[in-house]
């Protein structure tokens, strides 16, 4: 199944002949349809970033708003997410149309480009953005899904590894061209909404041309009642080695410090410069960008969990280096954000990387959604136990605390894993 | 959606239909970006030029000792646009003077300016500028974001300025503020005003979420006001600068303004009923008796307030052109007037 599908979506991707090779080596190589998507993910990122990385100037420079009139709107769409990724995956699998669901989660962020021309208050605005999320959380399930479903078994962290280094080189490429845009055209916050949504079509129609829909057939419900969520989420509890990677990836998650935290601890403890902030998530999208293709393949080499678990060691080096004392603040600054942009390249396609071989054809979007939501869910809980932790224990106690909790989690997770039978 | 039937995936015409299709919809669609992007261009040209019915500019010497003055951001089309200018408080609709210099955000007083602008390039950045009574730079600030608020104490000697800073969250729905005040004669930067002890309803506050917005100074040059949000809630908070401690004095007010007297401060309030995203009401509070007053103006007001005498208030509101400047009474009364069209960042020099 395997073998043949990532062949015909090879043939179908038709822009890739040169990743394939005959022979052995052909199993170094990403299935087409896998490169396809990071393409699409690409176009698509350098669209969401162009936004993304003006929206506060348009808000403030261009429409006189303060941008904090958003906060209130921002906890419901959290929420709206996450139901909407649900009910868009367990949809995929039950009419097997994942790239239907995927493409109509790209059409609607496109579309939302397009609109954001025409919303000039603070309510249409906050609107746009809310659909422009539903997108993404319609999109991201399914589009896993069928990178998965495109890939071997002993191939899913390298699969995974290609896609989130094409993605993460269209985050890096977005801002660079909403600024050249805006370079050409002074205040042209629109032209800029015109050139992302242009970026973001072209995403939409390389999906429709060069994305093969994997299908796969369900077995015949017993007793020949139609499926229902109910029986998916059973037969998903019921899969083997689900429920604990799901329990793995919330527990790592409780005790995940949110990026923007450590960024201003970062900023806090080292005392650098204001200016450099805006920086810091950029260092770590290269150093995602370079590793997560290595870290993909070390995984399907080495074990997914056991990597999956490494990166979380990394991690724990990271909470240490900020609390160390460092007589170079940009040297602790670099070191800190290539052990961070190392996490996420060992653990974001790398859980997914774990999870699709486990889960059943014909579920496999759900699946990966519960996983994608159990670990969003614990690591929102983790982000108020820290800013609890951070009121009691100072900025300092709290990272020590989430230090700790992160150390405990890996043992646990380990020792966990260690009875799980073991997975390549 | 490419299941059909009639375009085999496997087939080499497939494919060369499939390219095809691609090749020609990018050329469409780069045409689309490029022709948009061009005539934008021309648009943000046209600004450059003057625009009927508009306030007029001219190119001039502006002085931030000059009395009798309302100082402010330019919104008027034409090579002045963005430009610091001045008008006298007693003619505001008289032709405008612009001086040489652009600022997204001003704020003046006593000889001592400040400006928040862009710097240029193409990777984006901003800086704030402290400005002497010629509008000359003294110092430049890098700014971790894009400007909000700026304001100078009464005296001339201490500057504060708010950014907004994003982080990398997609479809950024979370921004957090930085607020930094310097002191001209000391030299001495609190980068940023989260790094002030903060006493919440007399109990030290460690929060993570502290943000700070909307300085505004008193005479002494030693205590400010703010807006401090955490929790989901904002404060007034009274800052003293060498404690670098804040208290809360209030909930619900957002970017104070003190009276020149000393005894009110301005802020918008969150009212409830009001939409979310436009929920702010102009107040007065009486800081000795703790008595509210609304004001006339019945719109949103997403703006610092601005006294331009101890009974008058200006603030901004969204225009044909930006933003047009308002004013209303402060004891409640009255209704609000057009004060001066097609400007932001008022500071007032008085006679």
């Amino acid at each position: 199944m395997y073998v043949s599908a990532s062949r015909a979506a090879d043939a179908a991707a038709g822009t890739v002949r040169s990743l394939r090779r005959p022979g052995g080596t052909a199993r170094r190589a990403v299935a087409g349809n896998v490169v396809a998507l990071g393409l699409v993910s690409l176009i698509t990122d350098v669209s969401a970033e162009m936004v993304t990385a003006v929206l506060p100037l348009y808000l403030v420079v261009g429409l006189g708003m303060s941008p904090l009139a958003f906060g209130a709107l921002d906890g419901v769409h959290q929420g709206a997410s996450a139901l909407f990724r649900l009910v868009g995956a367990y949809g995929a699998d039950r009419t097997q149309r994942r790239k239907l669901v995927a493409g109509a989660g790209y059409a609607l962020s496109a579309g939302c480009k397009l609109a954001l021309l025409a919303a000039a208050t603070p309510w249409a605005i906050g609107a746009v953005l809310a659909a422009d999320r539903t997108g993404k959380g319609l999109r991201t399930a399914p589009r896993d899904a069928l990178i998965s479903l495109s890939s071997p078994p002993d191939g899913q962290g390298r699969a995974f590894g290609v896609h989130r280094a094409m993605d993460t080189a269209g985050a890096l490429l977005g801002p660079l061209v909403a600024f050249a845009v805006l370079w050409a055209v002074s205040d042209g916050y629109d032209a800029v909404f015109v050139v992302s949504f242009c970026a973001a079509a072209l995403g939409v129609l390389l999906l429709a041309l060069f994305v093969r829909d994997i299908r796969t057939p369900r077995p015949r419900p017993p007793g020949g009642l139609p499926p229902s969520a109910v029986r998916a989420l059973r037969t998903l509890a019921r899969t083997s080695g689900l429920p604990r990677l799901c329990l793995a990836a919330a527990l790592l998650g409780l005790v995940t410090v949110s990026d923007a935290f450590l960024y201003l601890l970062l900023q806090q403890r080292l005392d650098l410069p204001t200016a450099y902030f805006p920086l810091l998530p950029i260092g770590t999208a290269a150093a995602f960008l370079l590793l997560a293709v290595p870290m993909g393949r070390a995984a399907d080499r080495a074990g997914r969990m056991r990597v999956f678990l490494a990166g979380h060691g990394v991690l724990l080096i990271a909470y240490l280096l900020v609390l160390a004392p460092w007589p170079s603040a940009l040297a602790a600054a670099v070191c800190v954000l290539v052990l961070l942009g190392a996490f996420y390249a060992a653990t974001d396609g790398v859980l997914m990387a774990a999870a699709g071989p486990l889960l059943p054809e014909h579920l496999r979007t759900s699946g990966l959604a519960l996983v994608q939501t159990a670990q969003a869910l614990a690591r929102f809980a983790g982000s108020v136990l820290f800013g609890a932790a951070w009121m009691y224990l100072g900025p300092g106690g709290a990272v020590t605390a989430a230090a700790a909790g992160l150390a405990a989690a890996v043992i646990t997770v380990a020792v966990l894993n260690k009875g799980a039978p073991h997975e390549r | 959606m490419n299941d059909d039937p009639g375009t085999d995936p496997g087939t080499l015409r497939g494919i060369r239909t499939r390219v095809l299709v691609l090749v020609l919809a990018t050329a469409v669609l780069a045409t689309v970006a490029v022709v948009y992007t061009v005539r934008a261009a021309d648009r943000a040209d046209r600004r450059e030029r003057t625009a009927p019915g508009q306030p007029t500019a001219r190119a001039g010497a502006v002085d931030l000792r000059q009395s009798g003055r309302l100082l402010f951001r330019n919104l008027a089309w034409g090579p002045e646009r963005d430009h610091v200018s001045s008008v006298a408080l007693a003619a505001p609709s008289a032709s405008r003077t612009a001086a040489p210099r652009t600022c997204l955000r001003f704020h003046a007083a006593a000889g001592t300016g400040i400006c928040l602008r862009r710097k240029s390039g193409v990777i984006a950045g901003h800086e704030a500028v402290l400005l002497d009574a010629g509008l000359r730079p003294v110092r430049r600030f890098p700014l971790p974001g894009v400007p909000t608020r700026a304001r100078v104490s009464p005296s001339g000697r201490l500057v504060a300025w708010t950014v907004f800073v994003s982080g990398d969250s997609y479809a950024g729905g979370d921004f957090s503020t930085r607020t930094a005040v310097y002191d001209t004669r000391t030299g001495t930067l609190h980068a940023s005003l989260e790094e002030f002890t903060v006493v919440k309803d007399g109990r030290r506050d460690r929060a993570a979420d502290h943000n700070f917005w909307g300085v505004t100074f008193t005479a002494d040059d030693r205590h400010f006001y703010a807006t401090l949000a955490t929790a989901g809630r904002t404060y007034l908070v009274k800052g003293n600068l060498a404690r670098r401690s804040v208290r809360t004095l209030r909930t619900n007010a957002e970017c104070p303004s003190l009276s020149p007297d000393g005894t009110r401060v301005a802020f918008k309030k969150r009212v409830r009923g009001l939409p979310a995203e436009a929920p702010w009401r102009l107040h007065v509070l009486d800081l000795a008796t703790g008595r509210e007053t609304a004001l006339a103006e019945r719109g949103s007001v997403d703006d610092q307030a601005l006294w331009l005498d101890d009974r008058t208030l200006l603030y901004a509101l969204p225009g044909d052109f930006g933003a047009d400047l308002w004013s209303v009474r402060a004891d409640g009364g009255g209704s609000p007037r057009m004060f001066l069209k097609s400007a932001v960042s008022p500071a007032v020099v008085a006679g």
